[in-house]
């Protein structure tokens, strides 16, 4: 694919910024650019992954064999803490859409940046200064905290830990979220290029809208929760914990008004990323565009419905289990339009299974395992059984680390010749795919059946008959530790030293193939008039010639 | 996208001073009726007069009643979805 001399010539907007500063830190943090913040939330994020992706390769350590091998008991409650509090907070909410929401939501709607620019750029810093404290929660007199990222009352109220602190934290990331969700939804109504009606925007646009709502109707219910735990510790008031007159089964209904939802904060924006990139390797249009679209919406709402099927055990009214657990299912209809209208894209479809693609068929494998057991998990009988064991530990990181996590993988893959111009070894990049399939199973699968045996989670020591598969479990977690340095090397290695990439290697053909890879500062010289429905591959002659 | 400058409307301080007063009104309806035992209806009391208030807040102070409609959908959307949450809820509270 040749660029016209003109797109030759456009300086990209690495060199070219907004800011005072021409070069330097100064023109990235002070930065209104939408591509700058969106690579600042990568560069944080990755490192933010990456520490608690070696936290929780030493809490496997530690479960390599029965009794004390590593660590202490309270060790371990204040890491398996942090490393859900880090993946959650740090990694997977803010995750797809801060970083490739704000990357290519304008590009995709043919604007020229957000709404609001600088509020994006204040949400970024917000979003810093919540990890920030996340860090002083850890170092300052107190210590680090240690009840689980789910801050469940009575125990939050009672430990010693810097809880206030780190819950403040989430507090303050809550905000980031809001305001980005904010500034998506008005980019979404107010800036769509000419000519691109609600139903002609990709699908990736559509997903991040959805999103947008959840993140600003749920999250201030965290942020209310949040401030009544702080009370309640800094001033006694009976609220949540029982001793006091307070009724804990309020906070786990109001943590979960806003976790549930978040759930889906998590998995639709891959959803949308999972939509974006198999219409571009089948090189067809997407089957059952509007189904999709209308699907993303209908998850968004659904999951405000749910949220109490995480809490079947606990003492809850039985009419509220029953209720519950039937909406549950629910659920389990638009997850599954999306993945037959996917499979049914593929068919007939002249595939090129380059590795965005791969990434994506390992998603569809893994988050329907990870789904597909959240329906067991969700239906009464057997969640008695099976919960707060090992079963509900493999189910969560197959759909959020299965499902989100490999399609962040999966997007990074996919838009990094945009992102940078450049490509990585695809050949390594088949590799990373193979090994993340073999090690994460291997990490994971034994969870379930040690579960389904009855090994209770967040446990540093377990009976002998678990040790054989805790066992198998660690040696996935080393696999996975190769395979993830092997996928990130790969992605360091193109940056620095790839070849530079034609500016539209895959053929896609939504809005961001339109311009230059990298896009320039403020994304297209001229903005484009939208003519085709956004999976139509008959343009793609058409964008050769131009 | 067909977003027209429309002008806007500007709203008499009075106005402002009695949805104030209302409010306050309202708050000490809320805490006397506290003080009464009513049972199960004491929420649904306290909820209905919060519900009266948020209303005033969000048409007169967020001046949502002389906005565009679109942000009515929004606010309609959001109200329900809160509803629904507070009604699941109840299936909780009222069967435990
Ligand atoms: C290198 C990869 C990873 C390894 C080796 C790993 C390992 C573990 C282990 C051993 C536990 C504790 C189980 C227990 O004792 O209950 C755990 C918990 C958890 N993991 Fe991971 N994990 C990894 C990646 C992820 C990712 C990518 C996410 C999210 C996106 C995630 C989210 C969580 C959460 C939320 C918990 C629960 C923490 C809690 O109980 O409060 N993990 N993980």
């Amino acid at each position: 694919m040749t660029n016209s001399s003109a797109v030759l010539n456009q300086k990209s907007f690495y060199e070219e910024g907004n800011t005072k500063a021409k070069s330097g830190l100064a023109a990235w943090i002070f930065s209104t650019d939408h591509k700058r913040i969106g690579l600042m939330y990568l560069s944080a994020i990755a490192i933010f992954f990456s520490v608690a992706a070696i936290i929780g390769i030493f809490m496997r350590l530690e479960l390599i064999s029965t009794g004390k091998d590593l660590m202490d008991a309270q060790t371990y409650n204040t890491l398996f803490t942090l490393h859900g509090v880090i993946m959650i907070f740090l990694f997977i909410i803010p995750g797809i859409p801060a970083v490739f929401g704000n990357f290519f939501l304008p590009l995709q709607l043919g604007a020229r940046d957000v709404s609001f620019p600088r509020l994006n750029l204040f949400s970024f810093w917000i979003y810093i200064t919540g990890a920030i404290l996340v860090l002083l929660s850890l170092v300052l007199p107190g210590g680090p905290i240690d009840t689980g990222w789910t801050f469940y009352i009575p125990y939050s109220v009672r430990s010693g830990t810097n809880i206030s602190l780190a819950i403040f934290a989430a507090f303050v990331l809550g905000f980031s979220s809001i305001l980005t969700g904010i500034n998506f939804i008005t980019t979404v109504h107010r800036l769509r290029a000419p000519g691109m009606s609600w139903f002609k925007m990709p699908l990736f646009v559509w997903a991040t809208y959805a999103t947008a709502w959840i993140q600003i109707i749920a999250t201030p219910v965290i942020a209310i929760t949040i401030v009544l735990v702080i009370i309640e510790r800094l001033f006694g008031v009976g609220i949540f914990d029982p001793s006091l007159g307070g009724d804990p089964i309020l906070y786990q209904h109001l943590f979960w008004i806003y976790s549930h939802p978040a759930v889906y904060i998590m998995i639709l924006p891959a959803m949308g990323v999972v939509s974006e990139i198999i219409p571009t390797f089948a090189r067809r249009t997407i089957f059952g565009y509007k189904a999709i679209a209308i699907s993303s919406l209908a998850i968004a709402f659904v999951g405000y419905l749910v949220w109490a099927h995480h809490m079947f055990t606990s003492g809850m009214s039985d009419t509220a289990r029953w209720i519950f657990s039937l909406l549950t299912f629910l659920v389990a209809l638009p997850s599954g339009v999306k993945v037959f209208n996917w499979v049914a894209t593929m068919y007939k479809g002249s595939i090129d299974p380059k590795p965005p693609f791969l990434w994506v068929m390992n998603f569809i494998f893994l988050f329907s395992i990870g789904g597909l057991t959240g329906l067991v998990l969700g239906s009464l009988v057997t969640d008695v059984h099976l919960h707060d064991t090992y079963f509900v530990v493999a189910h969560f990181h197959y759909v959020m680390f299965g499902g989100t996590g490999t399609i962040f993988f999966a997007a990074l893959y996919y838009w990094f010749p945009k992102i940078f111009g450049k490509m990585y070894n695809i050949k390594t990049a088949n590799i990373g795919v193979a090994l993340f399939f073999v090690a994460f199973n291997l990490l994971y699968f034994p969870k379930f059946i040690l579960g389904y045996m009855g090994m209770p989670r967040r446990y540093y020591d377990f009976l002998p008959e678990f040790e054989s598969l805790q066992f198998v479990s660690t040696v996935g977690s080393w696999l996975m530790l190769i395979t993830l340095i092997l996928i990130i090397w790969n992605l360091m290695h193109g940056i620095l030293r790839g070849r530079k990439s034609e500016s539209n290697p895959w053929g896609g053909v939504t809005l961001e193939w339109h311009t230059s890879s990298p896009p320039p500062l403020e994304n297209f010289k001229v903005i484009p008039e939208v003519k085709h429905e956004p999976y139509d591959f008959s343009q793609l002659e058409d964008m050769k010639n131009d | 996208m067909a977003h027209t400058e429309k002008k806007h409307h500007i709203t008499p301080y009075s106005t402002y001073i009695i949805v104030w007063l209302a409010l306050v009104i309202f708050t000490s309806i809320t805490v006397t009726v506290a003080g009464i035992s009513l049972g199960t209806y004491t929420l649904l009391v306290a909820l209905f007069i919060a519900a009266i208030k948020s209303a005033l807040v969000i048409n007169i102070f967020m001046h949502i009643k002389f906005d565009e409609s679109i942000f009515k959908v929004f606010l309609i959307l959001s109200g329900t979805t809160l509803f629904v949450i507070f009604l699941l809820t109840f299936f909780d509270f009222l069967y435990r």
